[in-house]
């Protein structure tokens, strides 16, 4: 199979299954095979994209064969592709959780569509070459999330999808803001041509400036200090299985474009936006514990806790050492899984007791003693428990707090590592050991067929989790390279610029006409 | 407020010159101003006349077919056009062009047929269910 249709695989599957969707509207049944199929085939084609990166190094393609500074490219290196794979193992695991979760008024309403929409949207973010096609494609997520967020119409989720809509506007705005005045200066929008241009723009000031609007911008993606407060409105309100991709997956999104950009494009000025993502980084971990210890509702205290993770994830970039970016990576790689993780366990422990909150969730272990395993490795790892992957994470992340001398910065994270625990075994006493508190422990009843399938991509993240602690090495070793390649960019950029040259010398190909040469004609 | 003999005339009138309009937009719109975005909103109009003067049902029984359907060929239609000159070894989104008895085919006027039944599919779907929903928005017409 030739680069070009494997880079663009990831995009194309689910862009037939949300047609196929749409065109069996009436047969939710078949819905929900082509949505499991689509997944599946996305996280295959994501696993071909990493051996044929090991193979041959950075893969680029441009699309409708339009030469930069016209067309677009399409660039994998090893971050995109670890985003991928990842991403594209949380969208099997909530295909299949799904299938008894999501009701039939959300399937007609169009869940399945939007589902593989969404997934357009963060493969398109993670494979995108272009400043502006990036925009593109957090616009395609943003919409279908908001979708997504909406379907089912209770109060709650409206007044959560108003705040979500609203501060996502803002910050398209601030983004499509930042793509203008790095066009004005330079003249580009290609990431790689950027990453030379913007060294040679010579008003470093405006460069920051510039910088500091990409930050706003991510930030309120990537729900960072003091930028976070639409989560926590809103992720809760809609179901379990839109909640768990949503919070495994959005916010990881604005993290990736901060990655990308604060290390590709806006490398000028490090000792001005990198401390200033290093104090975010600080506050960020520090406010999401904390808004946590008050939470009494199980997604809430999960939704709280995402954003003290974004926050040792941002710390990884903002110390910019290799080691530090590998334990960025890692960290995301974790926090993905466990996360989405969590919130499946949440939906389950809905279904089998009615209610998110703590108090209503007493002695859950008594009767769901799987249930209660299931839980305790994501929750424990969350909160970096050796010798679970969340402790690998943040071990490296220490380690490279220390050797930069940032201990500061370091005795939060332990700290804010600390209080995670604290919120997750507030969870195990009140949710899951008897007589935590909670009303009454009314019996719980048998358990459906639903909520079995239910179990499926619940033990097998779990399996994940336990496979990434025991066995942290390739990981790592996958963690090493992006770091590397993020860390020194010229790899990206030789490989794109390459590209863009061997594209240009083969133009105007015979028999293909109204490509590249056209515009020429003009 | 009751729909004139005056409404309902017009809009049979109205109705097919709309839609050949949206098709020559559509048409159009390879080397000037136009295109599948704007020829779909022309021809979803025509129908949302229709709709007006008839009432939904009346519109609904013109299509033929739902908006959803329409939606998911015209999306169909433009993933195919993306993905053809992936066949003969080119990029996504690649034009392919072939010359037929002096006439210019080529798979952009496909995507662009593409983006002319969605456009249509989703401005019915929204207008119909709105209407469906709201009945005071268009007042029945079997009052008049």
């Amino acid at each position: 199979m030739s680069a070009h249709l494997l880079i663009i695989l990831p995009l194309v599957i689910p862009f037939v299954a949300a047609v196929a969707t749409l065109l069996f509207a009436r047969r939710p049944g078949v819905q929900k095979g082509i949505n499991i199929a689509s997944m599946t085939g996305i996280l295959a084609a994501s696993g071909a994209l990493l051996m044929r990166l090991q193979a041959e190094g950075i893969l680029v393609t441009t699309i409708g064969d339009w030469p930069v500074p016209f067309g677009i490219v399409f660039v994998v290196d090893h971050l995109s592709v670890i985003m991928l794979i990842v991403s594209a193992i949380i969208g099997v695991a909530v295909a299949i959780y799904a299938v008894p979760d999501a009701d039939s008024t959300r399937v007609r309403f169009g869940f399945y569509p939007f589902f593989n929409l969404l997934m357009i949207g963060i493969n398109g973010a993670f494979l995108t070459g272009d400043l502006f096609n990036l925009y593109v494609w957090f616009e395609v997520m943003l919409i279908s999330s908001f979708v997504l967020i909406v379907l089912g119409n209770t109060d709650e989720q409206l007044a959560g999808a108003v705040k979500y809509v609203v501060i996502n506007l803002v910050s398209s705005l601030l983004f499509l803001a930042g793509v203008g005045l790095v066009y004005g200066m330079t003249g580009t929008l290609n990431m790689a041509e950027l990453s030379v241009a913007l060294a040679d723009v010579g008003q470093p000031g405006l460069v920051t400036v510039v910088a500091m609007l990409f930050l706003i911008s991510f930030g309120i993606k990537a729900a960072l200090f003091p930028l976070f407060f639409w989560l926590p409105a809103s992720y809760h309100t809609p179901p379990a299985s839109v909640s768990a991709f949503f919070a495994g997956l959005l916010t990881k999104v604005g993290v990736y474009a901060l990655f990308r950009v604060f290390t590709l494009l806006f490398t000028q000025d490090v000792g001005y936006t990198h401390t200033l993502l290093l104090w975010g980084a600080g506050l960020t971990m520090v406010t999401g514990v904390l808004g946590a210890a008050v939470q009494n509702d199980f997604r809430r205290v999960l939704s709280f806790h995402i954003i003290s993770q974004i926050g040792y994830m941002i710390m990884g970039l903002a110390l910019y050492t290799p080691l530090a970016i590998l334990g960025g990576v890692f960290y995301i790689v974790h926090h993905i899984i466990v996360k989405a993780n969590l919130f499946l366990v949440s939906g389950v422990a809905k279904r089998l007791r009615g209610s998110y909150s703590l108090k209503s969730l007493d002695g859950l272990y008594a009767y769901h003693p799987w249930l209660a395993t299931l839980f305790v490795i994501p929750a424990f790892s969350l909160a970096g428990f050796p010798p679970l992957s969340g402790f690998w994470a943040k071990l490296i992340l220490t380690i490279a707090g220390i050797e930069v001398g940032a201990y500061w910065i370091v005795a939060v994270a332990v700290a804010v590592g600390l209080f995670t625990m604290f919120s997750m075994t507030k969870i195990w006493v009140k949710a899951f050991l008897p007589g935590g508190g909670g009303d009454a422990a009314d019996a719980v009843g048998p358990l459906r067929l639903g909520t079995r399938v239910m179990y499926a991509p619940i033990a097998g993240l779990a399996a994940l989790t336990l496979m990434i602690s025991v066995f942290a090495g390739p990981v790592y070793d996958l963690a090493e390279r992006s770091a590397n390649e993020l860390h020194n960019s010229s790899e990206y950029v030789e490989a794109v610029l390459d590209h863009e040259k061997s594209v240009a010398d083969s133009a105007s190909r015979p028999g293909v006409d109204g490509g590249a040469g056209d515009v020429y004609a003009r | 407020m009751r729909h004139s003999v005056i409404l309902r005339t017009a809009a049979r009138l109205l109705v097919p010159l709309m839609l050949l309009f949206s098709v020559f937009l559509l048409l159009r719109g390879h080397n000037e101003t136009g295109g599948g975005f704007i020829g779909g909103l022309v021809a979803g109009i025509s129908f949302a006349l229709y709709a007006i003067a008839y009432g939904t049902a009346a519109s609904r029984a013109a299509l033929r077919t739902t908006p959803q359907q329409l939606m998911a060929v015209g999306l169909g239609i433009a993933v195919v056009s993306a993905l053809l000159p992936l066949l003969g070894g080119g990029a996504l989104l690649e034009g392919l062009w072939v010359q037929w008895q002096g006439i210019k085919l080529g798979s952009p006027v496909l995507f662009d047929v593409g983006v002319y039944l969605l456009v249509i599919g989703v401005t019915l779907v929204v207008i119909y269910e709105l209407e469906e929903h709201n009945p005071r928005l268009f007042p029945d017409v079997s009052l008049g």
